[in-house]
């Protein structure tokens, strides 16, 4: 250790506001990455501490104990016991523990402590354990437990002062390490007690606003009203807020490209910076505001402690189709787009249960979909009214919606009967006491998120989308050609060649060419289709394809696109979160699968019936 | 009796946590997590479909388990 630095390590339970105390000692200045070949975050920020010195903090993932049962809780033993590869071990072990929680928290205060490593514990949400009338005797605890006890508040300003002083100084003395064994461990609940007995009053276990509001929340019926109401306002707030801003940063690239377009002679370039650049990137960039702000809603819902209540309520349902409770927030998400979707999987504990929602996420009706359906819909499907009530379009657009539902089903259940590991995964879920959100944390958070899909992912798919657009724009069509330019490209020859794979669910070539762009964005199908049959303007598409596409063909097509494996940008996603090409394959191929199958029955039956 | 059969809001006493399996890692989990010996439990809440899952107050902790974990913990007889 050198006398000017020092590597500070924060550990403590889920939900001891370990994350929001990190954010209040290092501000912005974080550095998150994931630990090498698994998908858990490594969060990483520096302080400079008022003697000059600095202090690197890493904020390990939270865990209950050191038995190690979930990845993520092994990783924060290995980097104690100094035994990461690639991770030099602490200096310094900053315990953080709930005042409100210590029956629970101090448990595995004890079990860092038998590390045998310099530790720290800081009393964390002081002013809640006040307001509740619980005191904590903390010269007591401190000469009990052979640890300095600071008291923090880290959703306040300044609230990290008396732990700021105590790591600037002298690094206290490491307690000697025991052996971990069974007969010790169990000891530990005891040692716990007794500590409880001597330093802590509490008046109640419980908080009354809790408890009235769980009375309500978790209520049977009320609780799934709160629910659907919650869903309810995320989603207007998507549509209201997300898409105008999605579809004027699609509009602004688009101006910005047809201004290019003037400066640019025309030819490839021109082609390449306006349709491939300028295109790409208000498709890409359009994905961020729906990410954003469906991302403040989740790290709001998160941060106030609802989160787990939701996957309370809705875990039986999810647990029937082989997924759990806390799949249920990234589906929902989903229907705006499977890209925040997926990235919200990450508050899926389990492993398996996080792999099994990543991979039926795409099955949901996402916004992208809309247009491809609209139009169809349009074009073939009358306006009758169906038992003097419904109309025949809507039903249609709903029985899609519920395609994609009943689909992910399906899926869930089939990959429940399939997958190798059939043993009992856990709930076991905490759901801890309701809390204000604060804005920084908030912040911090939505600002990581945005930045994880522009790092690490603008770049896979503007590559790709290029790719695509040059797929549909070279060769050039021959001097003197009649046809649509498409026509003649590489996406031209590969459209006649999938026309004889998708003959027998009733595409034809035109239909077969336009599924090229649609999988870089799935909404580039009606701009395709309406160039293939080289009609200008959208509301001219409509008619076009009635005369010119049969009606089983449409309603194929329709199936298709509520089950194929699309966009890219979901499949570089699911690449991203899992790190695993596998992964990839195996989303696209059931997709491609189950869409064909679909497709295939939808238009055998609607040509039997014809 | 089992955790799993006590009435919600009437107060019990964990006596034990039995493994369902040789190395169960869901029973240790529930004996980290402070089931054990003595101390006092209640169900909170129950899901809205098939009463599951629990909600089950321990300490000043509220756990969500399902029927199947909550089978594992045992109470003692004259709480019950």
């Amino acid at each position: 250790m050198s006398a000017d630095s020092l590597r500070i390590a924060l550990v403590g339970n889920p939900n001891c506001g370990k994350t929001a105390l990190f954010n209040l000692l290092t501000g912005g200045r974080q550095k998150v990455a994931n630990y090498a070949g698994v998908t858990i975050e490594r969060k990483e920020g520096r302080f400079v501490a008022p003697s000059g010195r600095v202090l690197q903090i890493l904020d390990l993932p939270g865990a209950y104990s050191f038995d190690a049962v979930s990845p993520d809780e092994r990783i924060t033993r290995d980097v104690l016991e100094g035994n990461y590869p690639g991770e030099a071990p602490p200096d310094l072990i900053v315990c953080v523990a709930d005042a409100t929680n210590l029956r629970l928290h101090l448990r595995f205060v004890l079990e860092v402590k038998r590390l045998g490593r310099p530790v720290v514990l800081a009393l964390n949400m002081m002013d809640a354990a006040r307001r509740r009338g619980i005191t904590v005797d903390v010269p007591e605890l401190s000469r009990r437990l052979g640890l300095p006890v600071v008291e923090t508040i880290a959703v306040r300003r300044g609230g990290a002062q008396a732990l700021i002083g105590q790591v600037d100084g002298d690094v206290p003395p490491a307690a000697a390490a025991q052996p971990d064994d069974p007969a010790s461990r169990a000891d530990l609940h005891a040692q716990v007690r007794a500590l409880l007995a001597a330093t802590v009053v509490m008046p109640r276990a419980t908080d009354r606003l809790d408890d009235a509001l769980d009375r309500w929340t978790l209520h049977p019926v009320f609780g799934l009203a709160i629910l659907a109401v919650v869903m309810f306002l995320v989603f207007q707030a998507v549509y209201s807020i997300g898409k105008p801003m999605t579809d004027a940063i699609g509009d602004g690239f688009g101006w910005l490209g047809s201004h290019l377009a003037a400066w640019l002679p025309a030819g490839p370039l021109q082609g390449l910076v306006t349709d491939g650049l300028c295109g790409g990137l208000g498709t890409v960039l359009g994905f961020l505001p729906e990410i954003l702000v469906l991302f403040l809603f989740i790290l709001t819902l998160e941060e106030s402690g609802y989160l787990p209540r939701a996957a309370f309520l809705l875990d039986r349902l999810m647990v029937s189709v082989g997924l759990t409770g806390r799949s249920f927030i990234p589906l929902l998400s989903s229907f705006a787009c499977a890209i925040p979707g997926i990235m919200g999987t990450r508050s899926i504990t389990d492993p398996r249960d996080r792999l099994a929602t990543i991979l039926v996420a795409p099955l949901m009706t996402c916004s992208a979909r809309l247009p491809v359906y609209a139009l169809l819909i349009g074009a073939f499907i009358p306006a009758h009214r169906v038992a003097g009530v419904f109309n025949l379009q809507g039903l249609v657009l709903f029985a899609l919606y519920a395609a994609g539902i009943a689909g992910a089903m399906l899926v869930g259940w089939v990959m429940k009967r399939l997958r190798r590991d059939q043993g009992e995964h856990a709930l076991l879920m905490e759901l801890p006491s309701y809390r204000l959100p604060k804005a920084r944390d908030v912040a911090i958070g939505l600002y990581e998120r945005g930045m994880i899909f522009l790092k690490r992912l603008t770049g896979v798919i503007l590559a790709l989308t290029v790719l695509m657009w040059a797929l549909s724009s070279f060769p050039a069509p021959p001097a003197g050609a009649s046809g649509p330019a498409i026509n003649y490209s590489i996406a031209g020859y590969l459209g006649h060649g999938f026309a004889h794979l998708f003959k027998p669910i009733g595409f034809n070539w035109q239909m077969s060419l336009a599924l090229i762009p649609a999988f870089a964005a799935r909404e580039t199908a009606v701009a395709a289709l309406a160039t293939v049959y080289a009609v200008g303007g959208e509301g001219a598409l409509g008619p076009a394809l009635s005369s010119h596409i049969p009606l089983a063909s449409a309603l194929s097509l329709l199936v298709w696109f509520a089950y194929a494996p699309q966009c890219m940008s979901t499949l570089a996603v699911i690449k991203r979160e899992t790190d695993s090409w596998r992964n990839v394959a195996i989303s696209f191929s059931y997709m491609f699968v189950l869409a064909y199958a679909a497709s295939f029955l939808t238009y055998q039956i609607a040509s039997a019936l014809a | 009796m089992r955790l799993s059969d006590l009435p919600k809001g009437s107060p019990a006493v964990v006596d034990r946590v039995d493994d369902a399996h040789a190395g169960d890692p869901i029973a240790q989990r529930l004996r980290d997590l402070g089931f054990v010996d003595g101390e006092p439990v209640r169900v909170v809440a129950c899901g809205p479909l098939g009463a599951d899952p629990l909600l089950i107050q321990i300490g000043s902790t509220r756990f969500a388990l399902r029927r199947g974990e909550a089978a594992r913990v045992h109470l003692k007889a004259e709480a019950a």
